[in-house]
């Protein structure tokens, strides 16, 4: 069970003076119940990257399959585990067109084509999850909602769709911390409860360490480093800072104060941590 | 799934067609355009085709792009050939079949619409083709400005053509991206009867059409935070102005048009 690239290459506007190559090979697999981040700067092909793991782009060379299903072509065995990737894209919540929330939400199953009893099922599920009370949300126009609630009824159209992995592009961008934190809070109890796979696009370094068990770096167009992020953070920060990336603010803060002669351990993944560590080292209270 | 279009057809370049003003080459057009129909002899329509294949050559444009650019209006052209020469009476008759009848009259009218028609699209292509839209608009503001006395909104003609052309991009993107999350949503836009069609266009034009609303607004606070208030008092950062070679282009067309009405109207007239 998992979705699998092999040697994937895409070229935009092939055989124009606009071409452009966007995937140089790239050959990965992304087993079921992951959680995999996948950072790299503006243009370096993971936006490409992410919209090929649902069929959305079909490569140029090489082949995709989704549990030993090739993607290529419009074959029912091949919409059908389509289906099976969720796509958050970033700022999700531009996608919204019903006149309700539940409308909304219900978009996507009902275009599976689950019945009307399982369509329920779903939007209430999916509600329940990204945190808005069904009773007071579902029969509301979306487009009066805060910017915050907007993404969590798209993501909930996503989720409703019960996929086997989600793949969410940036879905922090544009939050305020205390959405932002919500969001995640309620993907990864998503991850949790059903076993989805989920995989991260994001800008954040920090948000790669303290989510993903597994992080891609990309570089035009190749998967530069494909490990867990504390051995990538660590190990390769030079080649991190040429490609435009660096590492997350929390290592660099406690390699500093390690220099300075601070005995913390190594992996602290956020903020909150390193403050617990420091007041730990230092005897505080 | 949009991204293989490519908006307007400016071809950048530098050639002499390239630098002239935008308003030279808009009223050159225009000045090509009435010889066109000006023109009534064979003479006079070899010299619009060689007047275009200068034009052509003087640019510096691939001839295979300029050409393909009729492409559009080629089944016009065969209409308008296949009408003339099947409902236009004459006295030569070159062939009949059953009620059909083709007479050496509408021939001949035929194909001298249908020139006519390819030298108009040949012709105003190589102003598009030579003028970035953004230059265009420009030169179009600047010619109607006369008119303002009579109430013609030059500026605000001239400003509202830019707006438009700058957000096609953005909203073929726009378009695009909505279009990929409904697919992923499962949504199909292709299948089905006509009203089912239109109704799966349903998540695509609700999303799109506000955001195109949303962006307005925004455009519209940045340009009034700019303080922008339509074209009274406004300077601009680049002047159009002549230049010696647009005075050549000038000179080139109205001897054309000049020449063509001589052609039509007898030598008597020009000895004038």
């Amino acid at each position: 069970m998992s979705i699998k690239l092999t040697d994937v290459f895409f070229t935009y506007m092939s055989g124009t003076p606009f071409e452009r190559k966007a995937l140089n090979g790239v050959s990965l697999t992304i087993e079921k119940g992951e959680i995999v981040a996948i950072i790299g700067h503006t243009g370096s092909g993971k936006s490409t990257l992410v919209q090929h793991l649902n069929g959305l782009l079909q490569p140029s060379q090489g082949q995709v399959s989704i549990d030993g299903v090739n993607l290529a072509g419009n074959g029912s065995a091949a919409l059908k585990v389509r289906g099976q990737v969720g796509m958050v894209f970033q700022y999700p919540e531009h996608q919204i067109f019903a006149e309700t929330v539940y409308e909304d939400i219900a978009f996507g199953p009902r275009n599976l084509g689950f019945t009307e009893a399982e369509v329920d099922k779903q939007v209430r599920d999916a509600m329940a999850f990204v945190g808005l009370a069904f009773d007071s949300f579902s029969q509301r126009s979306p487009f009066q909602l805060s910017g915050g609630q907007m993404r969590r009824v798209a993501i909930a159209g996503v989720v409703a769709m019960n996929p086997a992995y989600l793949v969410l592009d940036e879905p922090s961008a544009g939050l305020d911390p205390r959405s932002r934190n919500a969001v995640f809070k309620e993907i990864m109890a998503l991850h949790r409860s059903r076993g989805i796979a989920i995989v991260l696009v994001t800008h954040s370094m920090e948000e790669a360490v303290k989510y993903a068990d597994r992080l891609l770096v990309i570089s035009k167009g190749r998967v530069l480093f494909d490990d867990q992020p504390n051995a990538i953070f660590t190990q390769h920060q030079a080649e991190l800072l040429e490609v435009g990336m660096d590492e997350p603010q929390v290592y660099k803060l406690s390699s500093l104060l390690r220099r300075q002669g601070l005995q913390l351990p190594e992996g602290i993944k956020d903020a909150d941590e390193l403050v617990k560590k420091i007041k730990q080292a230092k005897g505080w209270r | 799934m949009l991204g293989n279009i490519t908006l307007g057809q400016y071809f950048p370049g530098n050639s002499f067609i390239h630098k002239l003003d935008p308003r030279t080459k808009i009223l050159s057009t225009l000045i090509y355009i009435i010889a066109i129909f000006l023109a009534d002899s064979a003479v006079s329509y070899g010299i619009l085709v060689a007047f275009a294949a200068l034009a052509i050559t003087v640019s510096r444009l691939p001839v295979m792009l300029v050409l393909k650019s009729v492409k559009p209006i080629l089944i016009i052209v065969l209409l308008t050939l296949l009408i003339h020469m099947f409902t236009m009476p004459g006295e030569h008759v070159l062939f009949t079949w059953k009620f059909l009848m083709v007479t050496e009259e509408g021939l001949h009218f035929g194909l001298k619409m249908g020139l006519r028609l390819i030298l108009l699209l040949l012709f105003s292509s190589i102003l598009t083709f030579t003028t970035s839209p953004i230059v265009l608009t420009d030169g179009i503001e600047c010619l109607l400005r006369p008119f303002a006395v009579i109430g013609v909104p030059a500026h605000e003609l001239a400003m509202m053509m830019t707006i438009a052309l700058r957000f096609i991009p953005t909203l073929l993107e726009e378009t695009d991206r909505i279009m990929k999350a409904q697919t992923a949503r499962g949504a199909v836009f292709t299948s089905g009867n006509l009203v089912q069609r239109v109704k799966n266009m349903l998540p695509l034009l609700v999303p799109l059409f506000i955001s195109a609303f949303r962006r307005a607004d925004e455009l519209a606070t940045a340009m009034e935070a700019r303080c922008y208030r339509g074209g009274e008092g406004r300077t601009r950062m680049h002047h159009l102005a002549y230049g010696g070679r647009d005075f050549v282009a000038y000179a080139a067309v109205c001897f054309l048009a000049v020449g063509l009405a001589c052609l039509r109207w007898g030598s008597s007239l020009c000895v004038l």
